[in-house]
């Protein structure tokens, strides 16, 4: 298999530069280029926020309900202060009339039931794992044992854990104001005439389980201060909206408070948060004056990182007799958990717009209702609604191809937005600007060896092998590159979705790079430099790139979306332009041309048919000394560009995966996975590889091994990594990766995004994998994650015992 | 998370440590490589007063060629039976199964007798301890005494250690000649717990089965012998259409299989019956020569 | 408390220590050593992996007190002289992370395992490594890095 993975696009690309130290020239966009991040990475000089020592540093453990809905009825702290080492104990009561609520910014409709989120409860506890009190002590173990000798007390309240139960009259509420958070319509086109007569309605309801993100760095919060300025460096993937919202939720002016996300890793989602014990650690430093750090354990973080996915999804498809599709309708129900944490009600509308996929039709319906559960909150996880949205269609369109009697990939195709269509506005008014599935598909068959494969199953069927093989395909989108800020107003979200970047050129021509991006693994140290190594002629070893410090890098909307690229990359692209063009002004001034007659390429200023010219670093120079610039010319070649993108981008690709069912057992073995992805122009194809081989092992990880389970109680039997399965490198095949180009029209570099297409594209690839295994079976469904259990309990209810 | 205070020894002879459990209270437990007990207490579900690390006890650390049989010491790594010559000569389904316990780095650390002290029906051992009849050796301040396997597990984590007992070796009687060994684990991560696993050694004469041994693991609150497959089996044909499909079926027979996250018993039951099918297969197919 | 003494990364340390003290609390909190991080409770991540006495182990799972008179390896020791460790460098080549996290317990597993198998498959690599999680790279780069690594340790070290 890793034979396979030398072949096409990447291995080729990567090959051709596969020298580290080779010399500069040519384009760097678009280069393998050796992360910079790596130093650092692989030699354990790094500064994760776990490692940060302050003088005087005390340290805060969370006490946490053992309750998934209860009263406080009594709360008694003294015993635990009297414990060794021990310097405050805090209930939610000492933080009462300070705390605030933690934020959500997306309330999706004018109604939307926001509920009161006090970042330590007070009078009530609505999941298991909420905070309810806390320790301060001199180092960690002290903090761990004085938990033990808090005493609360808890009236125990009915807890609603199951969505439908919790909008059943009678039902118990986690709120007030009912288990109903919202409602929300979207429709185009007349579903009723669409489904009006239809020869064909495919009618399903998938269970998108809940998830635990499991970013391999737990959270961590360092908080000091001053007496008047605050610091905070937390393991984020937001320091720039957090700092925002925690001066909103705590009163401490923003100007006094910077956040800085030094070494943040891994996020997924889960990161893009603002948090109770980010908020907490605050107050405490606040009250006691002294640096404090609070470090999650691995079982604390299953509990209380917000969890992802969690929607019953009921689609229903209207197709002609050959498999066109007229229509679709989506009623969703998604599970909040007890809060609405910063963007929950949001995720599912970030899928609103992609159940109809890749597929023209001529009418879609969509209505999501969002639920309080007495469980953890959700919210954004890797794709966010598109995984979900995607699924939910990839799998229906198997269902329509087997009703219909033709081969999945013919369905697609008959349905899909031909090439020679673009651009193309959806039936959710979205414009696709460009793709190509035609291309990607069938780069992805010849890959995959198709025809060999179906043959093998065909044989397989034939013999009755108790070994089914499956083929799976999606062909997914996904809307990314978030967002034009005029549709993330319109969709009632409470900021924008531009980003910024500044450019600064030191006096020795160097550059540094500060931008509002917050990687946390996706490698923008190394892909912003090769943009502007282009951009400005400067070698790529020249840029440093500055980010996730609120000092440094003032203004910003951070990572997530698969947005940093396709928005972020492209203020830096914009910024660059500006740089140039000052420095043209000195350039032409220097040269005593007319700034029109002086043309740059590769680092240097030319007067257009002379022998003169200057290059980027000496025109850094002289700005910097200033003797001789224009007039009113500011000594400065700097610039600032803030980006805010006209449109989503939308990569694409052609996912297939074989999957070997063992009908005794259940098990399930994936023989084979191929991705041919579509993600525009590439700055990094070694780190566009890894993005997706990361996002695939993600989605199959949700298609065979993980699910949050919450017992009838409300508590979480999923609390530690024993029991919350993630796919180590036994676990997983190697993935066959492949890449068309088709640049994304809307912006000046042609890219789309990567971050989320894996993860978006494998998880129906895989189930539609195992479902076509056990087709002949009866069998129409699986439950994700498809366990051995699942599989074989299917087999037997739908298919009878297997022959 | 972080382990509750505990007092710690750590005895060099075998006699010290008796005397130093002995002399710890009721709560004190033996650390041998920690890989079962330190995440417990890491997860503050268990709180000993004191743990005494038999770590560095001096003999009780490697494998011997006692003639009959082959003698672990309680305190050898998984990492170590795996690769000693010994094992994998006279015991190989000792090392099929020792090999498929957690992880490398935690067979550097956990060892054998820790293993079978802990009594945990999901753990690989436990199930081999009673397919091979083990014979566990146990030390306390009262002297010396043998233990069978087949009375040593108790119940879920419990075994037939008294307080103040310390595991000090393990007998592994060797089967002699003819016989061959599989262990089939079935789980849904490499790194996971066994849903079931199946220990199985046949031995075989002319084509036809003369005696099996069958242990399972996390079927029930103990590992479990399956009897009934034993006797089943005896006297008929090897091979993939012989009578081993059908000795399976009785795989299940008498297990009271634990219902978790991961499966619920009547799939355990089926497993096991699908599983011990194919652990039998691979055993009398992997057959060792009769040395 | 107890008396511990450790060669770690070549310095020798003596300590008197908590016997509940993790090894890699150790490690971090008392000697700065943090190029080793934790993951999670129960040994399943493998972030955390040292060489103790050579071989790797998750030092989340053994008390200080276990490695008393021990040598430990972290990732900060396994450089010589400025020079990567072979493992280190393919990492590199072979874009094999990209949060980094786990890294350190990743590269330090490789080379136990290398150790063992001067040659090894794609799936002996990949069993090597199932007590070691990453949530990022979907492990292709990281099989590939450590076979890149045997084949250049092998042309180093015939």
């Amino acid at each position: 298999m890793t034979e396979q993975l030398d072949t096409g696009v990447v291995a080729q690309q990567i090959k051709e530069h596969d020298v580290l130290d080779a010399p500069a020239g040519g384009s760097e966009v678009g280069r393998a280029r050796r992360r910079k991040e790596d130093a650092r990475l692989v030699t354990g000089r790094t500064q994760w926020t776990d490692n940060i020592q302050l003088p005087g540093m005390l340290h805060v453990a969370f006490l946490r309900s053992p309750m998934a809905h209860a009263r406080i009825t009594r709360v008694d702290t003294s015993a635990a202060r009297t414990r060794r080492g021990v310097v405050a104990v805090f209930s939610g009561q000492d933080f009462a009339g300070e705390q605030g609520s933690l934020p959500c910014a997306w309330p999706v409709t004018p109604d939307t039931v926001i509920p009161e989120h006090p970042p330590m409860a007070v009078t009530t506890v609505r999941y298991v794992g909420e905070a309810v009190a806390c320790v301060v002590a001199v180092d960690r173990y002290a903090a761990a044992d004085a938990l033990e000798a808090i005493e609360i007390d808890y009236e125990p309240l009915e807890p609603v854990l199951d969505m439908t139960e919790a909008l059943a009259e009678g039902s118990p509420k986690v709120h007030e104001a009912g288990n109903e958070s919202f409602t929300w319509n979207f429709a185009g086109g007349d579903i009723d005439a669409a489904f009006h007569e239809a020869p064909v309605v495919i009618e399903r309801t998938y269970v998108q389980q809940r998830l635990i993100p499991s970013a391999m760095e737990p959270r961590a919060v360092v908080a000091q201060t001053d007496g008047d300025h605050y610091t905070l460096h937390s393991s984020t993937q937001i320091p720039h909206v957090l700092r925002v919202m925690l001066a909103l939720t705590t009163g401490i002016p923003e100007h006094k408070l910077r956040v800085i996300a030094p070494d943040v890793g891994g996020g997924f989602g889960s990161k893009l948060q603002v948090t109770a014990e980010e908020v907490l650690s605050l107050l405490i430093t606040r009250r006691l004056g002294k640096p404090v750090k609070w470090t999650e354990s691995r079982s604390e973080g299953n509990l209380t990182v917000h969890h992802g996915r969690d929607q019953l999804q009921r689609i229903r498809l209207a197709a002609d007799a050959n498999g066109r599709i007229r229509g679709v309708q989506v009623k969703l129900l998604a599970d909040m958990g007890a809060y609405l944490m910063l963007v929950t009600p949001g995720v599912p509308l970030l899928g609103a717009f992609m159940f109809n996929g890749i597929y023209k039709m001529d009418a879609y319906d969509f209505t999501c209702t969002g639920v309080f559960t007495n469980k953890m909150p959700t919210d954004a996880y890797r794709g966010a609604g598109r995984p979900e949205a995607t699924y939910a269609i990839e799998r229906v369109m198997d269902e329509l191809a087997a009703e219909i009697g033709v081969d999945p990939m013919e369905i697609r195709r008959r349905n899909w937005i031909q090439h020679s269509e673009f651009p193309y506005t959806t039936i959710c008014g979205l414009t696709y600007d460009s793709g190509n599935y035609e291309a990607a598909t069938d780069r992805a068959l010849a890959l995959f060896g198709y025809d060999k494969l179906r043959a093998e199953q065909s044989d397989r069927r034939e013999r009755q092998d108790p070994v089914q093989l499956g083929i799976g395909i999606s062909t997914y989108t996904e809307m990314c590159g978030l967002a034009p800020s005029r549709v993330l107003g319109s969709l009632s979200y409470g900021a924008g979705g531009w980003e910024h970047a500044d450019v600064r050129v030191l006096p020795t021509g160097k550059v540094e790079v500060v931008t509002g991006t917050s990687p946390h693994g996706q490698g923008h140290e190394t892909a912003w430099s090769q943009i502007v190594a282009d951009s400005l002629g400067v070698p790529f070893e020249d840029v440093a790139v500055l980010h996730g410090d609120t000092a440094t890098s003032h203004k910003g909307m951070d990572t997530y979306g698969s947005r940093s690229l396709a928005v972020g990359g492209i203020a830096v692209v914009r910024a660059c332009d500006k740089v140039k063009e000052k420095a043209r002004q000195v350039a032409a001034h220097l040269m005593e041309a007319s700034p029109d007659d002086v043309e740059f390429s590769e680092g240097r200023f030319r007067v257009r048919g002379t022998g003169t010219s200057q290059t980027i670093q000496e025109i850094a120079l002289a700005t910097f000394a200033a003797h001789n610039l224009p007039d009113g010319f500011e000594p400065r070649l700097d610039a600032s560009a803030t980006f805010d993108p006209e449109n989503f981008s939308f990569p694409h690709g052609t996912h297939l995966c074989a999957v070997e069912v063992d009908t005794e057992t259940g098990a399930t073995a994936i023989r084979s996975y191929v991705a041919v992805d579509d993600v525009g122009n590439v700055v990094n194809p070694l780190i566009v590889e890894g993005q997706v081989h990361g996002g695939i092992a993600q989605g199959i990880a949700q298609a065979l091994f993980e699910e949050a389970v919450y017992d009838s109680d409300g508590n979480l039997l999923t609390t530690t990594m024993a029991d919350y399965l993630l796919p180590s490198a036994a676990d997983l095949p190697n993935f066959t990766t492949d890449r068309t180009e088709t640049p994304a029209t809307s912006n000046p570099l042609g890219v789309k995004g990567v971050g989320e297409a894996g993860t978006i594209a494998s998880t129906p690839a895989v189930v539609n994998a195992i479902v076509d295994a056990l087709r002949p079976h009866g069998v129409h469904d699986v439950r994700m994650p498809c366990t051995p259990e699942r599989v074989w309990r299917t087999l037997r209810t739908e298919g009878g015992e297997p022959a | 998370m972080i382990p509750a205070s505990f007092d710690y020894f750590r005895p060099s002879t075998i006699e010290e440590a008796v005397d130093v459990l002995a002399g710890a209270g009721e709560e004190a437990k033996v650390l041998a490589g920690g890989h079962s007990l330190l995440p417990l207490l890491r997860l503050r579900l268990a709180y000993p007063t004191a743990l005494v690390d038999v770590g560095r006890v001096a003999g009780l650390r490697g494998v011997s060629d006692r003639g009959d049989h082959v003698l672990i010491g309680a305190t050898t790594t998984h990492d170590e039976v795996v690769r000693s010559p010994i094992v994998r000569e006279h015991c190989p389904l000792v090392a099929l199964a020792t090999a498929t316990v957690a992880d490398p780095a935690v067979r550097h650390r956990g060892t054998f007798g820790g293993s079978l002290a802990h009594a945990d029906p999901a753990g690989d051992l436990p199930a081999v301890a009673l397919a091979l009849d083990m014979v566990l050796e146990v030390r306390s301040p009262a002297g010396e005494r043998a233990i069978p396997a087949a009375g040593f597990f108790l119940d879920y984590l419990e075994s037939a250690l008294a307080p103040g007992e310390i595991l000090t070796g393990v007998r592994v009687p060797k089967l002699g000649p003819g016989w061959g060994f599989h262990y089939e684990k079935f789980h849904r991560t490499a790194q996971a717990w066994a849903t079931v696993g199946v220990a199985a050694a046949v031995r075989q004469s002319n084509g036809t089965v003369e005696e099996v041994r069958v242990g399972l693991t996390n079927m029930g609150s103990t590992p479990v012998r399956a009897t009934a497959v034993e006797e089943a089996a005896r006297g008929v044909e090897a091979g993939q259409n012989g009578g081993l499909r059908r000795a399976a079926e009785q795989a299940a027979e008498g297990t009271d299989p634990p219902a978790d996250l991961h499966a619920q018993p009547d799939y355990r039951m089926h497993l096991a019956r699908v599983l011990t099918h194919r652990a039998l297969l691979s055993a009398s197919a992997h057959r060792s020569p009769a040395t | 408390m107890a008396r511990i003494s450790v060669e770690v990364d070549g310095i020798a340390y003596e300590d008197d220590v908590e016997p509940r003290l993790l090894l890699v609390h150790y490690l971090r909190d008392r000697l700065g050593k943090t190029g080793t991080p934790i993951g999670c409770d129960t040994t399943n991540c493998g972030a955390c992996t040292v060489l103790l006495d050579g071989t790797s182990v998750k030092s989340c799972s053994v008390l200080a007190v276990q490695a008393d008179g021990c040598d430990v390896t972290t990732i900060e020791g396994v450089s010589s002289d400025g020079e990567w460790h072979p493992v280190q460098k393919a990492f590199h080549e072979e874009h094999a992370l990209q949060c980094g996290y786990c890294t350190p317990g990743m590269i330090l597993a490789s080379i136990d395992l290398l150790k063992d198998d001067p040659d090894p498959s794609e799936e002996a690599v990949r069993q090597g490594l199932e007590g070691n999680l990453c949530r990022c790279t979907g492990y292709c780069n990281i099989v590939r890095a450590v076979r890149r690594a045997a084949q250049e340790m092998r042309v180093t070290t015939p």
